[in-house]
């Protein structure tokens, strides 16, 4: 037995981590929590695809979450590495110390 | 199962909340991961075990420990804490607060709006969703093992000492 | 015969076109053959066309001889058509025999100027622009030979380009003139946009249609008034021409005593019918007329430089013109015109000869003398000079200043007052003239002339100066015996109104009338230059005298007003908008942009935080709108 969820409230669970996730991103200074932040809103995404597949009753709702999921683990990595980088040109890992691009 | 679907994401997003407020990454980490856990419950709910034994064995499993491993390198600890909490003063709240405030009302209001319906709550098994896979989204498969790969290249390649950047000041 | 008319202008055309290519390349033998050569043919073929019309239209008649269209717009298709009739007639002999006369005399004026080749090429120019503005069919074809002749003027009077002063000379009498052009180019407006056409006859006839001042008349007249005045140099745009006679003296000769300087003239007597229907503008031609040539020879007085006096002179005579002009007298204007260009470029010539005999020197107070040294030039010059004062019997009399003013008195309303500033006139243009001719011929030496003048100066002055006193002699004739010449000639073509005497004896009566006041002139200029010279000296001595002399030399201070009036002002404006305001538009486009550049680089701070903060709210605005929406 599965659960019955109206579709507005699911969604909007799903919208709610991603904002929570988008005022992560907006407020923490340590790079690393940044990353974090953004793989909440990947989640969140995730989570309002799975729910209209399955809604729909149609795969293609955990389809969409693998190919985020892989998205992610792909991003996560190359970031993680960059900020290996960062770590070692800037000597921290304060993001607002990478503003070399201004003006 | 609806009670639990609605107890899972209190949790989730509890969890997701008390994430972002911490200054120690260890217990930001931690936090997250149980908020994943909850969103794999609520996979599971849902009818779609297939995503929620994913969320667990790489989202949880593998992109986190990936991010344990790098604060662990990096050292990032309860020294670091003290100067997290400077930088988590409430004036800095304010603003992105605001912003996603406003956002929430919006997407809130419009999807109490347009959406009706409820779930049917029936199981999608994993059979089908691989024979989807395999199907019709078998090039999406395919390109999304490349772009793994690249993935490892890049950050096989950036993870070396330190590089030198061509340019700049 | 008649279809040779447009080599008239574009054989002096094709002649300056040859000397601005390849002037400085030739041998100065090979540019005065084609300047002249142009000239003397073109000179040719005028009197040869003219003596066929003459033949086959003895009274009047047009000839019109079509080139090409110029361009077609609309309605609007002026063609460069060539119309020969009684005036353009005598205007385009008068225009190439004398302007060949000219160039002969130029070759030895010249020879050692470096700019020879230049000067011929002006020269040439300066005559295909004026036979083209005499010639012209339609007021646009006048108007680009009306231009051409300002621009020959300036580049002949800033020649010698090398001294300021003449540059400066120069570009006062552009801007003079071109005053008068503006308001030239107005009135040709106007009359194309109330008449749709600029073709002369058809807009003469056109204006026949209308009441006698009306305000398209009164206007279009005005202002076509006030490019002649400008042109012709009158009162109050007079300035320019005694400070113009700082170009070679031939060019002083040919456009500021023959030519230019009568085109304004000329404009007035062809849209005679325009002039008709605007009677006040035409009395203000003659109070102009009136005014100026009693100023001019006012000043005339006090000049000491000799070709000063003589630009005095031109102003005054082009005085008697307009005088004539503003009171219907069409053809005694021209008559004047015709005797004036013989007369008057013979005085210049004659001038340049004394000059260049003497090295350069204009101060007449330095001369003296010359009747023994250089006897042909004294007696062709003291024959110009009597054909100016009109003394008979040595200049036929009759003349054409005689003829202005008998119809000035018979003009009516005021036409008395203007008749005795007339006869004033001819007392002061008795005087001046005769002042110079015995200053600078009688009395003692100064200076002695370095050698003989050229022949090829001489004979043209001679043979103009002998033009000038023969021009009038079938007038003389007509009065004893009814032999029409060149007068009746004249009226008959441009009718003025008929003016005669009652009786014959009472044309005799003005007759003795005028040559006494000549013979009065001449005596007194005798008595005050050669008998007592101190007299006049003790004069302008006085206190009253000395700021009367000041005021006539100086021209009744037009100068100073113009500069306090127009000249201070405008420079006192332009230090104003040194950072010029106009420009300050183009300049705040560029300064807004560079300061909404600044603005929005403040956003690129290089924080990643901001950025997608900006992102976040885009979102918020869009979601909103599609909301609210």
């Amino acid at each position: 037995m599965t659960a019955m969820v109206p579709t507005a409230v699911g969604l909007a669970i799903a919208a709610v981590l991603f904002c929570t996730g988008l005022v992560g991103v907006l407020v923490r200074r340590n790079i690393i929590i940044i990353l974090l932040s953004i793989e909440m809103m990947f989640n969140a995404c995730g989570l309002a695809f799975v729910f209209a597949g399955s809604y729909w009753l149609q795969p293609d709702g955990q389809v969409m979450y693998f190919f985020i999921l892989t998205v992610a683990a792909a991003e996560v990595s190359v970031g993680l590495s960059l900020v290996l980088q960062m770590y070692r040109q800037f000597g921290s890992l304060d993001v607002n110390t990478v503003n070399r691009m201004r003006g | 199962m609806t009670v639990v679907f609605y107890i899972s994401a209190a949790v989730a997003i509890a969890a997701a909340i008390l994430t972002i407020t911490r200054a120690n990454a260890v217990h930001s980490l931690l936090y997250f991961i149980c908020s994943l856990l909850a969103t794999a419950v609520m996979f599971f709910v849902l009818g779609a075990p297939f995503v929620a034994a994913l969320v667990v064995i790489i989202n949880a499993g593998a992109i986190m420990v990936l991010f344990v491993f790098v604060v662990m390198m990096l050292n990032i600890g309860p020294q670091t804490a003290e100067r997290e909490k400077t930088w988590l003063r409430p004036r800095a709240w304010i603003g992105p607060v605001l912003i996603t405030v406003l956002l929430i009302i919006e997407l809130v209001y419009s999807l109490a709006y347009y959406q009706a319906g409820e779930t049917i709550g029936e199981v999608v098994e994993p059979v089908d969703v691989g024979i989807a896979l395999f199907g019709p989204y078998l090039l999406a498969v395919e390109l999304v093992s490349m772009l793994l790969l690249a993935g490892l290249l890049g950050a096989h390649h950036l993870g070396r000492g330190v590089l030198k950047f061509g340019g700049g000041r | 015969m008649l279809s040779l008319l447009w080599l008239v202008p574009a054989l002096p055309m094709a002649g300056f076109l040859i000397l601005a290519l390849g002037g400085r390349r030739l041998p100065h033998r090979a540019v005065s053959a084609v300047a002249v050569g142009s000239t003397g043919l073109s000179a040719a073929i005028a009197i040869l066309v003219s003596a066929t019309h003459l033949r086959l239209a003895p009274g009047g008649g047009t000839y019109s001889q079509t080139l090409w269209q110029w361009m077609r717009v609309g309605d609007f298709a002026p063609s460069v058509t060539l119309s020969l009739d009684a005036l353009s007639l005598t205007m385009m002999v008068v225009v190439t025999v004398v302007g060949f006369l000219i160039h002969v005399y130029s070759i030895a004026f010249m020879a050692a100027d470096e700019g020879y080749g230049r000067f011929f090429a002006y020269m040439n120019l300066f005559v295909a622009s004026m036979l083209m503005l005499v010639l012209a069919d339609n007021l646009l074809l006048l108007y680009v030979g009306w231009e051409g002749v300002g621009l020959c003027s300036y580049l002949l009077i800033g020649f010698w380009y090398k001294d300021r002063d003449n540059v400066r000379a120069a570009l006062k009498a552009f801007w003079v003139t071109r005053a008068g052009d503006t308001a030239f180019a107005i009135g040709i407006f106007l009359l194309f946009t109330s008449l749709g056409t600029l073709r002369i006859q058809t807009i003469l006839e056109d204006i026949a249609g209308y009441p006698a001042g009306a305000p398209l008349c009164n206007a279009a007249a005005a202002l076509l008034l006030a490019g002649a005045v400008a042109k012709s140099a009158q009162l109050p745009l007079h300035v320019w021409l005694p400070d113009a006679m700082a170009g070679p003296t031939p060019v002083s000769a040919l456009i500021h005593a023959a030519t230019m300087v009568t085109a304004g003239v000329y404009l007035i007597g062809r849209m005679h019918a325009l002039f008709l229907k605007a009677p006040t503008v035409l009395f203000v031609v003659a109070i102009i007329g009136a005014a100026t040539l009693l100023l001019a020879a006012f000043s005339a007085m006090t000049q000491h430089d000799l070709k000063r006096i003589l630009a005095y002179s031109t102003i005054s005579q082009i005085g008697y013109m307009f005088l004539a002009l503003g009171v219907g007298a069409w053809a005694a204007a021209l008559s004047h015109f015709v005797t004036h260009a013989f007369f008057k470029s013979a005085l210049f010539l004659g001038a340049g000869v004394v000059i260049q005999a003497l090295g350069g020197e204009h101060d007449i107070f330095r001369m003296g003398g010359l009747r023994r040294r250089l006897p042909m030039t004294f007696q062709a010059f003291t024959l110009a000079a009597l054909t100016l004062a009109a003394v008979p019997p040595l200049t036929l009399t009759f003349n054409s200043k005689d003829l202005i003013l008998n119809q000035v008195w018979l003009s009516g309303r005021g036409g008395i007052v203007l008749w005795t500033l007339g006869m004033a006139g001819a007392f002061l243009t008795a005087l001046y003239t005769f002042r110079m001719v015995f200053v600078v011929f009688l009395g003692p030496e100064p200076m002695k002339p370095v050698g003989k003048p050229s022949l090829w100066m001489l004979v043209p002055f001679a043979v103009l100066s002998g033009l000038g006193a023969v021009i009038g002699a079938p007038e003389l004739l007509n009065a004893l015996s009814g032999v029409t010449g060149f007068y009746h000639y004249l009226n008959s073509a441009m009718s003025g109104p008929a003016r005669e005497f009652g009786l014959r004896e009472t044309e005799w009566v003005f007759q003795a009338v005028y040559v006494a006041v000549s013979l009065i002139g001449i005596a007194l200029a005798y008595y005050l230059y050669e008998l007592a010279p101190a007299l006049v000296r003790s004069m302008t001595a006085t206190r009253v005298g000395s700021r009367l002399h000041r005021m006539l030399f100086v021209g009744w201070g037009f100068d100073w007003l113009y500069r306090r009036l127009i000249g201070v002002p405008y420079v006192r404006l332009a230090r104003l908008n040194r950072g010029d305001v106009v420009d300050l538009l183009y300049v705040a486009v560029a300064r807004i942009s560079r300061g909404v550049n600044i603005l929005l680089s403040r956003t690129v701070n290089g924080n990643v935080r901001w950025y997608v903060a900006g992102v976040a709210a885009g979102a918020v605005i869009v979601l909103g709108l599609a909301v609210l929406l």
